[in-house]
Parts: structure tokens; sequence; C-alpha cells
């Protein structure tokens, strides 16, 4: 009962005094509101990098070259030795978790030439001569990886599979890409990061002077028996109101802005093959670490300015 | 029966300047008390040491038995509980009003409201002020404004009221009134240490001197015996 009314005493106090140094608070809650906006883009723009190179990785397909006296059988022995690789992408399960169906998908020759013949004149007059038996095109297998990372080793297992040519798959560019988005990746992660601990210093210096305003106060509380968490805690939900208010702003940024790019944009920017991700839930979490990126830094913010003051 | 006991202390500052050099005194309870001297004759570093803003550098203070000096920092706002502070410059919330200030020292204790209203407006009572609860600081006269400060201190009844110069800014006449609120607190059990420069009040008070000079104990002067050597 009385932890009850110490705790609501002091969230009380809490809300008093961000209104009573109201000016104080107003500049604590604008920093707050810019570094969290700032925060919200990065945290945007990054997600979508992020959803983009998965999309990117997704379609980074495995095309292996039969050769061209195969037989239907050996298509067939082909496609059993395929499917028993680890690396190949699953795309229905069973109940019991083990992949029913993977990802390769056979190509016939004669309907690579059908598209050969269709794409141009010359090519059609070239390969209309041409048979199942003699065409110079070979049946392809469209084989997907789950993890690209180790795309180059599933194409030399492929390409050891008898009657199996060549193996394709943009060898050196995926790598590339691979690594590319690596960096990408990890270093909009960094930059959260970095930005968050940023934010959190800045957060805490500002609210440093509005606890330095009240060292009064603070001395008082000491002087009539407050404990040290007594002192602090109404400071901590201070910074944690401040973190609340400051970020009201970059959440609906978030939420409304994002949406009206997304709309603005039919979901995909440029080309169809950047697509954006999809407001719900991606603004609604995104706002929720916010709140909490908020919260938590002005508690923490105030917690380390008030400390300075508890020392005797 | 001693409630405060000095033993021989000193204190020394970081920068190297000598406050205190080994100074023993004992109090008992109840007594009123005057502390004397000079500026920097080591009064103020005296009454911080026993409410620990201070530690000593050698010696030992001893305060309803327990050893100062050892309370940890996270520990000693059960030792300010013990003790009630007033200072020259009165040391209120200037954004609460007098209820406000006095009840501020019960609320950190967690007390029932009703706990609250009851002391503190028998407190505001006690000081003359029942009928200025509502008023902020800065409406008040410098005595009334000392009144809440000593109220604020007594409310959560203090074994020991420790005065830092309470009447360093106010008119003789108004000191006396302030003089006379001390006495009633002090006739209701309450040990009282005063600082003071005002020599007139020492003489008619009558009560225990102590005179400092440099740091030292130079007098100890009984209730009454104190008569106008100059400090």
């Amino acid at each position: 009962m009385k932890a009850f009314r110490i705790l609501s005493r002091n969230i009380r106090d809490s809300f008093k005094s961000v209104f009573r140094n109201f000016s104080l608070s107003l500049a604590s809650i604008s920093c707050i509101t810019i570094t969290l906006i700032v925060v919200a883009v990065t945290v945007v723009l990054s997600f979508n990098v992020s959803n983009f190179t998965k999309i990117v990785e997704k379609d980074v397909t495995i095309v292996a070259f039969l050769d061209l006296d195969v037989t239907e059988e050996e298509i067939d022995e082909i496609y059993d030795n395929i499917i028993t690789l680890d690396n190949i992408k699953c795309l229905e399960m069973n109940e019991n978790g083990s992949c029913t169906k993977k990802d390769v998908t056979f190509v016939d020759k004669m309907d690579i030439s059908k598209e050969m013949m269709a794409s141009s004149d010359i090519l059609k007059s070239i390969m209309s001569d041409y048979t199942r038996e003699n065409s110079p095109v070979q049946d392809t297998y469209q084989i997907k990886v789950e993890d690209i990372n180790l795309i180059n080793k599933t194409a030399d297992e492929i390409k050891k599979i008898d009657n199996v040519n060549i193996v394709k798959y943009g060898e050196g560019m995926v790598e590339q890409l691979v690594t590319v988005f690596d960096v990408i990746r990890k270093g909009s992660i960094f930059v959260v990061i970095a930005l968050v601990v940023v934010t959190a210093f800045l957060i805490a210096n500002t609210i440093k002077i509005t606890i330095m305003s009240r060292k009064r106060e603070i001395e008082i509380m000491r002087l009539v028996g407050a404990s040290n968490i007594n002192i602090k805690l109404p400071f901590i939900f201070e910074g944690l109101i401040l973190g609340m208010f400051g970020s009201v702003i970059p959440i609906l940024v978030t939420i409304y802005g994002y949406s009206a790019i997304y709309n603005h944009f039919n979901g995909q920017l440029f080309t169809s093959f950047i697509k954006l991700i999809e407001p719900t839930p991606f603004v609604y979490m995104t706002s929720l670490g916010l709140i909490l990126i908020g919260m938590i830094v002005g508690m923490f913010g105030s917690s380390r300015a008030v400390k300075k003051y508890l020392k005797i | 029966m001693d409630l405060i006991r000095i033993m021989n202390v000193k204190k020394t500052y970081k920068t190297g300047t000598t406050a205190i050099y080994d100074l023993n005194l004992t109090i008992e309870k109840g007594e009123f008390l005057f502390i004397i001297g000079a500026t920097g004759c080591g009064k103020s570093t005296l009454i911080k040491m026993l409410y620990r803003e201070e530690k000593p550098t050698s010696g030992k203070i001893l305060v309803g038995g327990l050893d100062v000096g050892k309370i940890r920092n996270r520990k000693v706002y059960k030792l300010r509980r013990k003790i009630g502070v007033v200072f020259q410059n009165y040391q209120l919330l200037p954004n609460s009003t007098a209820y406000e200030n006095v009840a501020f020292a019960l609320e950190v204790l967690g007390l029932p409201k009703e706990e609250i209203h009851n002391k503190v407006m028998k407190v505001l009572d006690l000081v003359g002020l029942k009928n200025k609860a509502k008023q902020y600081p800065n409406h008040l006269s410098g005595g009334e404004q000392q009144r809440v400060a000593i109220a604020r201190a007594i409310v959560n009844g203090p074994k020991i009221l420790i005065c830092d110069e309470p009447t360093g800014n106010l008119d003789p006449k108004t000191s006396m009134e302030i003089m006379d609120v001390l006495e009633a607190i002090n006739e209701l059990g309450t040990t009282i240490l005063m600082v003071t420069h005002d020599i007139d009040i020492v003489k008619k008070m009558k009560k225990r001197v102590i005179l400092l000079d440099s740091g030292r104990v130079v007098k100890d002067y009984k209730a009454g015996e104190y008569k106008s050597e100059s400090i």
C-alpha cells in the first residue's frame, strides 16, 4: 500500500512537473521528436532496402543445362538427384516438416525454341529447321536455392550430376550482389544503433539541463529524508513521459507519411522490381519501436542526469 | 542522556583547508544549544557533519547512537528522517504552497493523505500559519517563510532540529518571533542546535552556548552563563 502510494505520488508529480517546467519540457520533447524522426526515416529506409535485397535474392536462379542427347529417363533421374541436395528451396511442406515439393522447374528445349522463334524473324527462320533430335538448344532445369550464400556449393553439386552439361547462375555477379547487400544491411543496422545511441545522449543532455534547474528541489528532497530511489523515481517517470510525448509526431510521420508514399508510388519505386514494404503492419511495428525507444531513452537520460545530484 | 556525541573530530576538505580540529562535544536530549563564532570558524561544517552532508576526516560522530561517518551514502536518508534542518534562505519550493511544502516531507515517506493533512495542519498551527496554508512562498514575508521551513523540518517529529542562521535574513522583532516558535518546539522535547551570529538573541534566550574559533571549541557556556563576549 505504501509503495503504491509513493508510486502514484511519483507519477502525479512527474506529470505536474512536465507542465510546470513547460519550456524545458518542450525543449526535451522537441529534441526527442527530431531525433526519433531521423531514426524513423532510417528504419523505414533500411527495412525497405533489406526487403528489396531479399526479393532480389529470392529471384536468383541456377540454370542447369543438360546434355544434348539426354533421354527422358535421364531427365527424371537428374531431377531426382537435384531434389536430394540440401540447399534447394522448398515450396511445400507436409505436417512432419519435411519438404514435399522443391522449387525445381524443367524447361523443355522445344519450348525455348518456340520462345526464341517468337522473339524474332531471323531466329524463326534459323530455328525452324531443327527438330528435337538435332536442336542445338539444351533442356534446362531452373533451380532456386534457400541460402544464396551457399549458391556456389550447390551449383558445383548440380554440375557433378551425370548428364548435366553446364551450370549457370550469374557467377561473380551474384557473389558481388550478395556482398553489397550484406554490407548495406549491416550498415543500416549500424546506422540505426548509432542513431539510437546518439539520441540517448542528446536526450540525456537535454534532460540534464531540465534537472539542473531543479537542483534545489532535489536538495530539499534529500534534506527531508527521501531515499535515492524516491528522488529518482519522479524524474525517471518524467523522462518516460517526455519520451512518450516526443514520439507522438515521429509515429504520425511514420504511419501517415509512409502510407502516403506507398500509395503515391503504388507500392513500388521506379520499377516493379523495387517493391516497397506494405504499410500494415510495418508502420505499426515501427511506431511501437519508436515509442519504446523514446520511453527507454527518456528514462535512461533522466536517471543518468539525476544520479549526479545523489552523490554525497 | 547523550543524543549527540562528537569525539576527536577533524575535518579537512579536499582543497587542504582544515575547518575543524580535534573537536569534542556532547549534547543531551532536549537541550537548546547555540553555536557561535566568527565567519569561517567551522560552525557550518560542524552542523553539516551532523546531518551527514559532510563526512569527518577523522574521529567519530554519534547521533542517537548511530555512527554518522559510517552510514553509507544510500542509507543517509534514514538519518535525515531523524533530523530536521532549517536554513537562512528557507529552501522552500517556490511553485508549491506552504501546505504543499510541509506535506512534501511526509509524502516522500509514503504516509496516507489523511495522516499527512492532520500532521501538516497541526504543525502549521504550531508555527502560527494555519490560515496561510494555501499561500505560495513569494506571497509570504521572510518570517513566515522561515516558519514554513521550520514546520517542514519538524513535521515528521525529528529528535533533533538543526538551524543554520535561521534569523539571518530577518529583522529583530521577527527574529524573536521565530525564537519563540523554536522554544515552543524545544519544550515539546526536540533538541535544538542553532548556529547564529545574532548575539542579542543568544543573550536573551539564556541557553547553552558553544563558542568556536578556528575550528576549535574555545568555550562551552552553561545555560544563562553567556554574557557578551565578542565573537
